[in-house]
């Protein structure tokens, strides 16, 4: 146990010494790392924040039910009872022709033009939430709607919410393969700062061979040595994530209250910027281990 | 102990280095293997530390099978032999004290109990005093005595030395050749190649006769 300790102590001050050796390379190679992964953990920052914004939009997908300007009471009364009895519809609330104009007196501050008005313009109408929200059953639901007497437009308020989504889906998809090739560039990094190192100390891989270091001795540096950049690496990235979020929060924020939206600027998560950390440690790693392996062997007294 | 039974070592270009080479050396003995330049010197010490595999016939050192070790471990087998190069091997971008500390960094000693024996493996060489000078500072002699501290550090129970006073002038070697005895003295197995026969003169060790691959007496 404690030669375990002894062993990994000693690579881990190795690596650290090693790294601090050769501080402009060293910088260089963690600025690499940092702006190629600020790339897109940076667009995964901007989805989630579009995602929280458009939260802020609309909840569940509902329907509004526009009925013909000449419904009476009992028309509304019976499309209520069949809206009860279908088992497609979780909920239903009627918005009437004069409670809508007076919502719309309050919201829009045109309350002297529509008292000019000689008649109300507006329908009566049903929001109806359904009970399930996948695309098919909301088409079905759709259709059903507009079997019912009197009804003059169905409107599926979330036809935007759904194409925002699917943009971020794409999005999202979109961080995951940027991701996933901008991490063979950090995994190519890594492997040529380790092959470096090992050409430049070939002499004492050698020396360390004849005096009895085992693989496991003479690799463990490197991997260290890979893992630490590739995790300063990451923390770059996050700074320059961070650094971008301070910048343009201000302005943003201005921008969303024009659209009476209140901001808040969504950062990444304590586990996102764990795992963010833990990611480029391991790609590091990785990239370290590809290198020591492919390179060591060679070296033989 | 270290048992070699009929050994051979043919390189991949024909060349035969030994040929039928049988010995005995006992745990605690002291030998001495001369012989003209590419006589197979290097090539036998260099199979006895597993840096090299006999092609055929069996070498036995401290009960192990050198020729067949698996490569793992490998390592441990060198642990308990002693090794001084003919080219020395000394890293020059590190001092003296860190030159020899390296073999108990590897054996996974703790940093305090690593110190100590530095210092009394610099001491029985006589370098306690240049313990932080760089390696290129010191003379072909100091830098002789800096191989057999790092050597020795790991106190093995055998001393494997090719060359060890090739380049010195003959009061250095006598030197070394006298720090040989003192640690066969108390207990270190022993086995030195050279091919200087003036410092044959006043030794009364075992000497092995290497010529042309086979052993002569």
């Amino acid at each position: 146990m404690t030669v375990w300790f002894a062993h990994h102590l000693h690579a881990f001050v190795l690596a650290l010494k090693r790294l601090g050796s050769a501080p402009l390379g060293s910088l260089l190679s963690i600025a690499v790392i940092g702006i190629a992964f600020s790339l897109p953990a940076g667009i995964y920052v901007f989805l989630e924040n579009l995602q929280a914004l458009s939260g802020q939009f609309s909840g569940a997908p509902e329907f509004s039910l526009f009925l013909k300007l000449n419904t009476n009471e009992d028309e509304v009364a019976e499309i209520e009872a069949r809206l009860k009895q279908d088992p497609q519809v979780a909920s239903f609330r009627f918005i009437s022709s004069d409670s809508a104009l007076e919502q719309f007196k309050q919201g829009s501050g045109l309350s002297d033009v529509i008292d000019g008005l000689e008649r109300n313009p507006l329908p009566d109408a049903f929001v109806i939430v359904a009970r399930d929200l996948s695309p098919e059953a909301l088409d079905t639901l759709h259709a059903e709607l507009g079997q019912l007497p009197q009804v003059e437009h169905i409107q599926l308020d979330s036809a935007w919410a759904k194409r925002l989504d699917s943009i971020l889906k794409l999005g999202r998809l979109a961080v995951f393969m940027l991701g996933a090739l901008l991490s063979f560039s950090l995994i190519a990094v890594a492997f040529n700062t380790i092959r470096l190192q090992i050409l430049t100390m070939r002499e004492e891989i050698e020396v360390a061979k004849l005096i009895g270091a085992t693989k496991g001795f003479i690799r463990r540096p490197f991997l260290y040595f890979g893992a630490i950049q590739g995790m300063v690496g990451g923390a770059a990235a996050w700074l320059i994530i961070s650094l971008g979020i301070h910048l343009t929060e201000e302005q943003l924020k201005d921008l969303m209250e024009l659209y009476e939206v209140n901001f808040k600027a969504y950062h990444l998560s304590m586990e996102d910027s764990l795992s963010l950390l833990l990611f480029s440690a391991l790609l590091g790693w990785a990239g370290a281990w590809l290198s020591v392996t492919n390179h060591l062997w060679r070296i033989e007294p | 102990m270290i048992s070699f039974s009929q050994v051979c070592k043919r390189y991949p270009n024909g060349f035969e280095a030994l040929r039928d080479v049988s010995f005995i050396l006992e745990a605690g003995e002291m030998a001495l293997i001369n012989g003209h330049s590419g006589a197979g010197k290097s090539t036998l010490l260099r199979l006895i530390a597993a840096i090299e595999r006999p092609t055929t016939g069996s070498i036995i050192v401290n009960g192990q099978n050198v020729g067949t070790l698996k490569g793992g471990a490998i390592p441990f087998l060198r642990r308990n032999l002693g090794l001084v190069f003919q080219d020395q091997k000394i890293l020059f971008d590190r001092t003296v004290f860190q030159n020899v500390l390296l073999p108990l960094q590897i054996s996974g000693f703790s940093r305090r109990a690593a110190i100590g024996r530095v210092r009394a493996a610099l001491d029985k060489v006589g370098l306690l005093s240049r313990e932080k000078a760089q390696p290129i500072t010191l003379s072909g002699g100091e830098q002789q005595r800096l191989c057999i501290a790092r050597a020795i550090v790991n106190r093995p129970s055998i001393l494997i030395a090719d060359e060890p006073t090739s380049n010195l002038d003959a009061d250095y070697a006598r030197d070394i050749m006298d720090m040989f005895k003192s640690f066969n003295q108390v207990g270190v197995t022993v086995l030195i190649a050279t091919h200087d026969v003036e410092l044959l003169g006043n030794m009364q060790q075992r000497i092995f006769t290497l010529s042309h691959g086979k052993l002569t007496a």
